[in-house]
């Protein structure tokens, strides 16, 4: 197949109706540039709204829940085993909040290579004193530095320093709407009063916004230590041990296996937040379908075009099959016409995809809500160029197809006795 | 014994829309190498369905057609067009240039096509053949811009290029002027006569056919002389 001769012909009759072919290639690059600017902004606001709570939550929390034994005394008991047993009012008994045997846990969490870390946390509830009102709250008793390498805690601080936290003794970092409710600043001093009735003093080193208002007015971080102190509880006493995994995906897997390991209750991200994998692909499924409307679109401009010309150019086919091209050579002459408008359309219209994301991603986006935002976030992964490629190429032969096949079928005697 | 180019058994032709007519009757004739040879008769006669049957691109027809002593009929449309590109060179009445090239590239297109030769052997070949219908000045020129006899000329080059067994044409002079028409029978006769070029044109210029070789005639779909 001397494809050249082809190709030569297919650039020909291309640069015979330029402008033709011009409006039918920018058709291509508007719809391939707005498929990648939406994608990517798109999954940009995804990554963010999810990073608001994926990395923050570990992957798989080990807690001891409070709940009545499944194994009450009288199922156990031999002489009531074949007999049906109503108990009501079943309590939870002596469990504990605490995890058993929590050091030991730990530390062969830490060992499992699956893991990248662990950290302890220990969770308590307060009622913060102003003047006569309570306002009830939970402090998080964490490992600073832990908490900040596994879960950027310290992106979260806005003012101060998270790690005063662990520096000061006897130091609170406060929620940003906790904080403006208690009107305490740096430096000042707030009354916390514990479950157990113990009054404490607090001094606030620092503020936390997580960029949802209702966390930022309960919650409070301290060192695992001043928790322990409030709590009245020895060092070794924590309520959850949070990892992080280097795969998020085997946080089930994993999750489960610890729970029968370590015979502890274990709860994975996926569980925990499946609302925002939901939230996420019904995004990302909208982008898709709006991408490729524009993409069905554009095709159907080069298929218009595509037949135009084969109108205009019947007698060109005629002499083309008169002189020994057969149907196959014609067919892929305008396939070729058309997958060239979708390869170079593509290209360009992938090349303004990426100047519109980065024009997006430069402007200014700051809110109250999301500290660490100062423009619009925007995602440049390379699967959607590749995607918006794959799928202008696509649509352009299919496009291209049926006029391609019709301009094949085009019978010469009919065309050259017809005039 | 003289060597037969092309040969028609017993060719049939019915146009079925609206109602059907038959347009061929049981053709049959040869035509020998060398040979320059006029079909002749009146419109509607049939000279020029018989033709494109000849040329293998109308292929619904029964009876046998052969050329270089090869059967055609039944044969699948890539093995025709290839045999087309290879065999028959065409000139039409309307001179059916592809005016997206040059005059020159028109004239190598079908050369190209057949990939015998180099696209610098083809490109010389096409100079020879513009050089000896004296149009060569226009090889770079665009096709739609030379005149209709020009045009014609450049037909008859590029129906040339690949050396075929037969030219065919298709009332090739009925539309220029006599001066022009002159001018490509005059080419053609220099075929025949210089090149031994076997030549079959459909024509009703009775003056035109009168110089060939030898005419047929026909009326209603029969050769009534042979």
């Amino acid at each position: 197949m001397n494809f050249t001769l082809i190709y030569s012909i297919a650039k020909s009759m291309l640069l015979a109706r330029w402008r033709q072919t011009l409006v039918a290639a920018v058709g291509v690059t508007f719809s391939i540039a707005m498929f990648i600017t939406l994608l990517g902004f798109m999954n940009g606001l995804n990554d963010l709204l999810d990073g608001l709570i994926l990395n923050r939550t570990p992957h798989v929390r080990l807690y001891n829940e409070i709940k009545p034994s499944e194994n009450q005394p009288v199922n156990v008991a031999a002489q009531y085993k074949d007999s049906y047993n109503f108990i009501s009012s079943v309590k939870a008994g002596i469990t504990r909040q605490e995890i058993y045997n929590s050091g030991p846990i730990l530390q062969a969490v830490k060992a499992d290579e699956r893991v990248l870390g662990a950290t302890p946390k220990l969770l308590a509830q307060v009622f913060y004193n102003e003047g006569t009102i309570e306002i009830t709250g939970v402090i998080n008793g964490i490992d600073v530095e832990e908490e900040s390498r596994l879960f950027n805690f310290q992106d979260y601080v806005t003012a101060g320093n998270p790690i005063d936290a662990k520096n000061v003794a006897n130091s609170i970092i406060l929620g940003k709407g906790l904080a403006d409710i208690l009107v305490a600043d740096i430096g000042d001093v707030v009354q916390v009063t514990t479950a157990q009735g113990e009054r404490f003093s607090l001094k606030v080193v620092g503020y936390f916004q997580s960029g949802i208002q209702e966390i930022d007015k309960v919650q409070s971080y301290a060192s695992i230590e001043t928790t322990q102190k409030l709590l009245g509880k020895p060092a070794n006493y924590m309520t959850d041990i949070q990892v992080k995994l280097h795969d998020l995906e085997q946080a089930p897997a994993v999750a489960r296996e610890y729970a029968q390991l370590f015979n502890v209750d274990a709860e994975d991200i996926q569980t925990a937040n499946a609302q925002f994998e939901t939230g996420s692909s019904v995004r990302s499924l909208i982008s898709y379908a709006v991408g490729i409307t524009l993409l069905i679109v554009a095709g159907f401009g080069i298929f218009n075009i595509l037949n135009m010309m084969i109108y205009e150019k019947m007698d060109s086919i005629a002499i083309l099959k008169a002189t020994g091209f057969s149907g196959r050579d014609v067919n892929l002459v305008f396939l070729l016409i058309a997958m060239s408008i979708g390869f170079f359309g593509g290209v360009v219209g992938l090349v303004f995809g990426f100047l519109f994301s980065v024009l997006i991603d430069n402007i200014p986006f700051v809110t109250a809500a999301l500290p660490t935002i100062t423009t619009y976030p925007v995602n440049y992964d390379v699967v959607y160029y590749m995607i918006g490629g794959i799928f202008s190429l696509i649509t352009t032969y299919f496009a291209g197809f049926f006029p391609a096949r019709k301009a094949s079928r085009v019978d010469p005697v009919e065309i050259i006795r017809g005039k | 014994m003289q060597e037969v180019i092309l040969e028609a058994r017993g060719i049939n032709k019915e146009f079925h829309d609206p109602v059907t007519v038959q347009v061929l009757r049981d053709i049959t004739f040869s035509v020998n190498k060398g040979e320059f040879v006029s079909v002749i008769g009146k419109s509607g006669c049939g000279k020029s369905t018989l033709l494109y049957i000849l040329s293998t691109m109308d292929t619904d027809y029964t009876g046998e057609l052969y050329i270089d002593k090869e059967l055609m009929s039944g044969r699948p449309d890539k093995e025709l067009a290839r045999i087309r590109n290879e065999k028959i060179g065409f000139v039409f009445q309307f001179h059916y240039l592809l005016n997206e090239f040059t005059v020159l590239r028109n004239v190598m297109l079908p050369g190209l096509k057949l990939g015998r030769y180099s696209e610098q052997e083809v490109e010389h070949r096409a100079m020879e053949r513009l050089k000896m219908l004296g149009i060569d000045h226009l090889a770079t020129q665009s096709a739609y811009r030379v005149s209709g006899g020009e045009k014609q000329r450049v037909a008859i080059a590029r129906a040339l290029i690949n050396d075929p067994h037969i030219i065919m044409g298709d009332e090739p002079t009925g539309n220029l002027d006599k001066r022009n028409s002159d001018i490509v029978f005059n080419i053609f006769k220099e075929l025949a006569e210089a090149h031994n070029q076997t030549l079959l044109i459909v024509t009703h210029d009775p003056e035109f056919a009168e110089n060939t070789h030898r005419t047929i005639e026909m009326e209603d779909g029969r050769i009534i002389r042979l």
